[in-house]
C-alpha cells in the first residue's frame, strides 16, 4: 500500500468516523447521567431527514443544521418525558424512537418531495462543503507532511472539525467543572445529588438535551456533508455501532476519539477491499468488517480486554425513597 | 463539662429545632400525628421507637423530602419552611442517612464538595475544600484521606465522610438515622466520641434509633415514638431503658430472654473445611469449622458481609461450596444436583433467610401462599396432581392464631404485614415442620419490640425441644441475649468461639474487627 492509498484510507476513515463520534460523545452524556439511549439512531435519522429538507427548501445549510438539530432535541425531550418524568422503560422508550423516526421521516419526505421518501440532491450552499485550510495549497508539494496536511488535516467540512472539537471540550466539561461533577454523579447515585440538594431531574434533562443536540449535528452531518441529501433509513444502524463504540470508549471522551476511529477504519476499509487483499492476500467479504465493530463489542462486554462498567444509575428512574 | 453553663444557655437560647403539631399521612395511614418537639441547641437529643412508629417520616419532613400537611417547623427560633433539601440544608440541617449517600468512584473531595462547589470550575472549589477538610479534620477529630475512593474505604470511614458533608455545607444541626447499623462496636464508640465533640463544639444533634443502649449511652434527651405519635419527652438521666421500651412498646417488655441453661446433646450439624468463592471469584468463606449440637443455639456475631451469609447460603442449599457438611451424619451435596432448598429440607433443615422479603416471602403473594412455599410438595397440602389449598389456607389460619400473626388474615398479601408479623409467618412455616436443625439470619431485622420478644421465645422454645440451632445476627445484644455459644466471623473464617456465659460485648467486639483470638484475650 503506497503513502497517498493510506492518506485517502485515513480520510475516508476521518469523515465515516465522524458521525459516530458525534452521537458516542451523545450517548456519552445521556448515558453518564444515567439515561441509557438505544434511540441515539433513530434521533440521527430524524435529524439527517430534517437538515435536509429544509436545506433543500430553503437552499441554505445552516437553516437546516438547526432544523435538524431541533428534530432531534424534540425526540430527546420525549425520551426524557418518558424515562425521566414518567420513569417509563429507557430501552422501550428508545426503541419507540428509532421505530418514529424511520417510519415518520420517509412518510413525511414522499409527502413533501414526491420523490419515493427522498430528499433532492443537494447543491451549492445546501450543502457542507470542504473546508481547504489556510496553506494547504502551499504545503501539497512537500514530501510526506503535505499530502497528510493538505488532503488529510484540511479539506473536511466544517462539522468534522466541530466533531473533532467536541472531544477535548466533553472532557473538559465533564471532569473540570460543576456541572460535570453533578452529571457523573447522578448518572452513579442520583441520591447522592439530591440529597445534596441538586435537582436529579433536571440534570437528567440537561444531559438528554445535549445528547440531542449532538445526535442532531450527527444526522445533519451525514445528509448534508457526508452525502448530498436524505434517503431511507441512511443512518444505517450508526447509531447502534456509536452505541458499540460508547461500551468500547469505557463511556469517556478520549476513549470515544478512538473507538470511533478504529469502527470508521473498518467502515473505510469495507468500501476498499482492494486495499485488505493487498495487506493480507486474501480477499475478505465487506459485511465482514461492518460486523466488527459488534464482534468487538461483545468481546469487550465479555471481559476480555479490561472491563467496562457502566455508569450505577444506569437505566433506572430515579425514585426518591425516605 | 460545665453544667452551669449548659443550663444557662438552653434557658436563654431558643431551640435549635422546634415541631409544632405536624402531621403527615400516607393514604389512609397516619405516619405522624401532631407531633411536636423541641431540640435544645448544644445537645443531643434521641429519638427512638419501634420500625415504622414514624421516626425516619419526620426526619424526612425536617430534610425536605415530604411536605407536612400540617404543622410549622422552627429553626432558631424562626418560623421555617423547608420544602426541599437545598432549603433544609440553608437552613443549616445536615443528614447522615442509614444507606449513605455517596458516590462509589468519586474522591472523598468530590464527595464533600459535590451540589455545594463555589462556581462553576472545580479547581478552586476543590482546593477550598481541601482547606477547609483539614481544618474540621482538627477541629473534631475527624481525619480522612480527601483523594481515597470510596469504593475504596470502610463504611466507618464512609460514614465520616458524611458527617463531613454535612459540616462543610456549615450545618448546625446533624440528624443521624441508625448510624450504628453497619458499625463494629468499636467504629460505634468512635462515632459517639466524635458525636460528643461535636455537641462540646455547639451542634445540636439529632440520632435516631431503636437501640436502647445508645440512647442511654449519649443523649441528653430523649423523644419516644410509638404509631406515629410522640408519647414522651424525657431526660436521659431521669429514665431507664425498661421505662423506655415499655413507653416504645405501650407495654411492659422483657428486655431479656428468659432461658434455662443449654442441655447439648448429639452434634446434628457438623462443618469442616468449608470454602465458599463467589461469581466475582473473591473467597467468601475461607475454611469454616463449626458444631451445632442438638439442643443448643450457636449464635455466628460479626459486623455484616464478613461471609455470615454465604454461610447459610450454602447450608441452606443456593450457594454452592467446598469442603464437608453433614447433618445427623448425612453428608450434604455442596456443589451437585442435591444442592438445593428442597433436599435440604430432606434433610431435617429449616432456614429462615437473612433476607426475609426477598428469600423468605414473595411479597406479592397472600399468606397462605407464602405458608406452602417450599413444602408444597408435602402430602396434607396435596390432592392428586393438584394443591389443596383448603388445606393450605386452613392450616395457615392455625399457623397465624398460635403464632400471634395480625392480622390473622391468610389472604393478604405477605408485602401488607409488618415487619415482624411478616417474620412471624416464615418463622410458623420453618419451625412448625418439626427440623433438627433451624438456621435463621437476621431473626428481628427490621421487627418491633414486641414482636422481638416473642420470637426470641419461639427459638429458645424450639432449642429446649432438642433441637439444634445455627443463628446469624449482626446484633451483638440478641446474639448475647439467645445464643449458648457465640462463634465470632470475620473476613470468611472463625475468629473464634465462646461460651456466652464466659464472654462480653468487649471481648466479641475484638473479635468482630478481626483481632485474633489471643490478642482478644490478652486485650480482654
Amino acid at each position: 500500500m503506497d503513502y497517498m492509498t493510506l492518506i485517502q484510507l485515513l480520510d475516508s476513515t476521518v469523515r465515516l468516523a465522524t458521525p459516530l463520534l458525534l452521537a458516542c460523545l451523545a450517548g456519552l452524556f445521556s448515558e453518564r447521567a444515567g439515561i441509557f439511549d438505544i434511540g441515539l439512531d433513530g434521533k440521527m435519522l430524524a435529524a439527517a431527514f430534517f437538515s435536509a429538507a429544509i436545506a433543500a427548501l430553503y437552499g441554505n445549510v445552516w437553516l437546516g443544521l438547526l432544523a435538524g438539530i431541533a428534530a432531534s432535541l424534540a425526540l430527546s425531550l420525549l425520551h426524557g418525558l418518558a424515562s425521566i418524568t414518567f420513569r417509563g422503560n429507557q430501552l422501550i422508550s428508545g426503541v419507540a424512537i428509532n421505530f418514529l423516526a424511520a417510519g415518520l421521516t420517509v412518510l413525511i419526505a414522499q409527502d413533501w418531495f414526491q420523490q419515493g421518501g427522498r430528499t433532492p440532491s443537494l447543491i451549492g450552499g445546501a450543502r457542507f462543503n470542504p473546508i481547504t485550510l489556510p496553506f494547504a495549497d502551499a504545503v501539497e508539494p512537500v514530501p510526506f507532511i503535505g499530502p497528510l496536511y493538505a488532503e488529510l488535516i484540511s479539506g473536511h467540512s466544517i462539522l468534522v472539525y466541530a466533531a473533532f472539537a467536541a472531544v477535548p471540550l466533553t472532557w473538559w466539561l465533564l471532569y473540570r467543572t460543576r456541572f460535570g461533577l453533578r452529571l457523573r454523579a447522578v448518572g452513579e447515585n442520583p441520591a447522592a445529588v439530591d440529597t445534596a440538594g441538586v435537582s436529579v431531574i433536571g440534570l437528567r434533562y440537561a444531559a438528554v438535551c445535549i445528547c440531542g443536540v449532538l445526535c442532531g449535528i450527527a444526522g445533519a452531518y451525514l445528509s448534508t456533508a457526508l452525502q448530498a441529501g436524505f434517503i431511507k433509513d441512511m443512518s444505517a444502524g450508526r447509531g447502534y455501532i456509536a452505541l458499540a463504540a460508547l461500551i468500547f470508549a469505557k463511556w469517556r471522551p478520549w476513549y470515544a476519539l478512538w473507538a470511533t476511529l478504529l469502527f470508521g477504519l473498518f467502515g473505510a476499509l469495507e468500501t476498499r477491499p482492494d486495499v485488505i487483499e493487498a495487506l493480507i492476500g486474501v480477499k475478505v467479504q465487506g459485511q465482514l468488517l461492518g460486523a466488527l465493530p459488534y464482534v468487538m463489542t461483545v468481546i469487550i462486554l465479555a471481559g476480555f480486554v479490561g472491563k467496562a462498567i457502566p455508569p450505577r444509575a444506569g437505566g433506572e428512574p430515579y425514585v426518591k425513597e425516605r | 463539662m460545665n453544667d452551669k453553663t449548659d443550663m444557662e444557655r438552653q434557658a436563654t437560647a431558643a431551640p435549635a429545632i422546634e415541631l409544632k403539631g405536624i402531621s403527615k399521612a400516607f393514604g389512609p395511614v397516619q405516619a405522624n400525628k401532631d407531633i411536636s418537639i423541641r431540640v435544645m441547641p448544644g445537645t443531643i437529643h434521641g429519638i427512638i421507637g419501634e420500625n415504622g412508629a414514624g421516626k425516619s417520616t419526620l426526619m424526612s419532613i425536617l430534610y425536605g423530602f415530604y411536605k407536612a400537611d400540617k404543622g410549622e417547623i422552627f429553626i432558631s427560633g424562626e418560623k421555617t419552611d423547608i420544602p426541599d433539601s437545598q432549603a433544609a440544608i440553608a437552613a443549616g440541617i445536615g443528614m447522615v442517612f442509614q444507606h449513605f449517600k455517596l458516590v462509589e468512584n468519586f474522591t472523598v473531595l468530590e464527595n464533600i464538595i459535590l451540589g455545594a462547589e463555589d462556581g462553576r470550575l472545580l479547581k478552586p472549589s476543590l482546593a477550598k475544600a481541601r482547606k477547609s477538610l483539614l481544618k474540621l479534620a482538627d477541629d473534631y477529630g475527624l481525619k480522612v484521606d480527601p483523594d481515597a475512593l470510596i469504593q475504596d474505604i470502610g463504611v466507618g470511614m464512609q460514614q465520616r465522610v458524611e458527617i463531613l458533608k454535612a459540616l462543610y455545607r456549615q450545618a448546625d444541626i446533624l440528624i443521624l438515622d441508625e448510624p450504628t447499623g453497619v458499625l463494629t462496636p468499636a467504629e460505634a464508640d468512635q462515632l459517639f466520641r466524635i458525636l460528643g465533640r461535636l455537641r462540646s463544639e455547639g451542634k445540636t444533634i439529632i440520632l435516631i434509633t431503636h437501640k436502647l443502649r445508645e440512647i442511654m449511652d449519649i443523649t441528653d434527651t430523649v423523644s419516644v415514638m410509638r404509631r406515629g405519635e410522640m408519647t414522651a419527652t424525657v431526660k436521659t438521666t431521669e429514665t431507664s431503658p425498661a421505662e423506655l421500651a415499655e413507653l416504645m412498646v405501650g407495654r411492659k417488655v422483657l428486655l431479656r430472654v428468659d432461658k434455662a441453661p443449654a442441655q447439648p446433646r448429639d452434634v446434628v450439624l457438623d462443618i469442616h473445611g468449608l470454602r465458599v468463592v463467589d461469581e466475582k471469584g473473591v473467597e467468601r468463606l475461607r475454611g469454616i469449622d463449626l458444631q451445632v449440637r442438638a439442643g443448643e443455639i450457636l449464635g455466628v456475631a460479626g459486623v455484616a458481609g464478613n461471609g455470615q451469609s454465604e454461610l447459610l447460603e450454602v447450608l441452606g442449599g443456593y450457594q454452592t461450596g467446598t469442603g464437608s457438611v453433614q447433618v445427623k451424619g448425612q453428608a450434604l451435596d455442596l456443589t451437585g444436583k442435591q444442592s438445593d432448598g428442597q433436599s435440604r429440607r430432606n434433610h431435617g433443615i429449616a432456614h429462615v433467610p437473612e433476607d426475609r422479603q426477598r428469600e423468605g416471602l414473595i411479597m406479592d403473594y397472600h399468606a397462605w401462599e407464602n405458608t406452602a412455599f417450599g413444602y408444597h410438595k408435602d402430602p396434607s397440602y396435596r390432592s392428586g396432581i393438584l394443591m389443596n389449598n383448603a388445606a393450605i389456607k386452613a392450616d395457615t389460619v392455625e399457623k397465624m392464631e398460635r403464632f400471634d400473626v395480625r392480622p390473622p388474615n391468610p389472604k393478604l398479601a405477605a408485602k401488607n404485614f409488618s415487619g415482624g408479623n411478616q417474620q412471624k409467618i416464615v418463622l410458623a412455616r420453618e419451625i412448625e415442620r418439626n427440623p433438627d436443625l433451624l438456621l435463621i439470619g437476621q431473626p428481628t431485622r427490621g421487627v418491633d419490640i414486641g414482636a422481638i420478644e416473642f420470637i426470641h421465645q419461639q427459638i429458645v422454645a424450639l432449642r429446649d425441644q432438642g433441637k439444634a440451632i445455627l443463628l446469624v445476627s449482626v446484633e451483638l445484644e440478641e446474639i448475647l441475649a439467645l445464643s449458648d455459644r457465640v462463634a465470632v466471623m470475620f473476613d470468611g473464617q472463625i475468629m473464634g468461639v465462646r461460651d456466652a456465659a464466659d464472654t462480653d460485648e468487649k471481648e466479641l467486639g475484638l473479635m468482630m474487627a478481626g483481632i485474633t483470638d489471643a490478642d482478644a484475650k490478652i486485650g480482654g
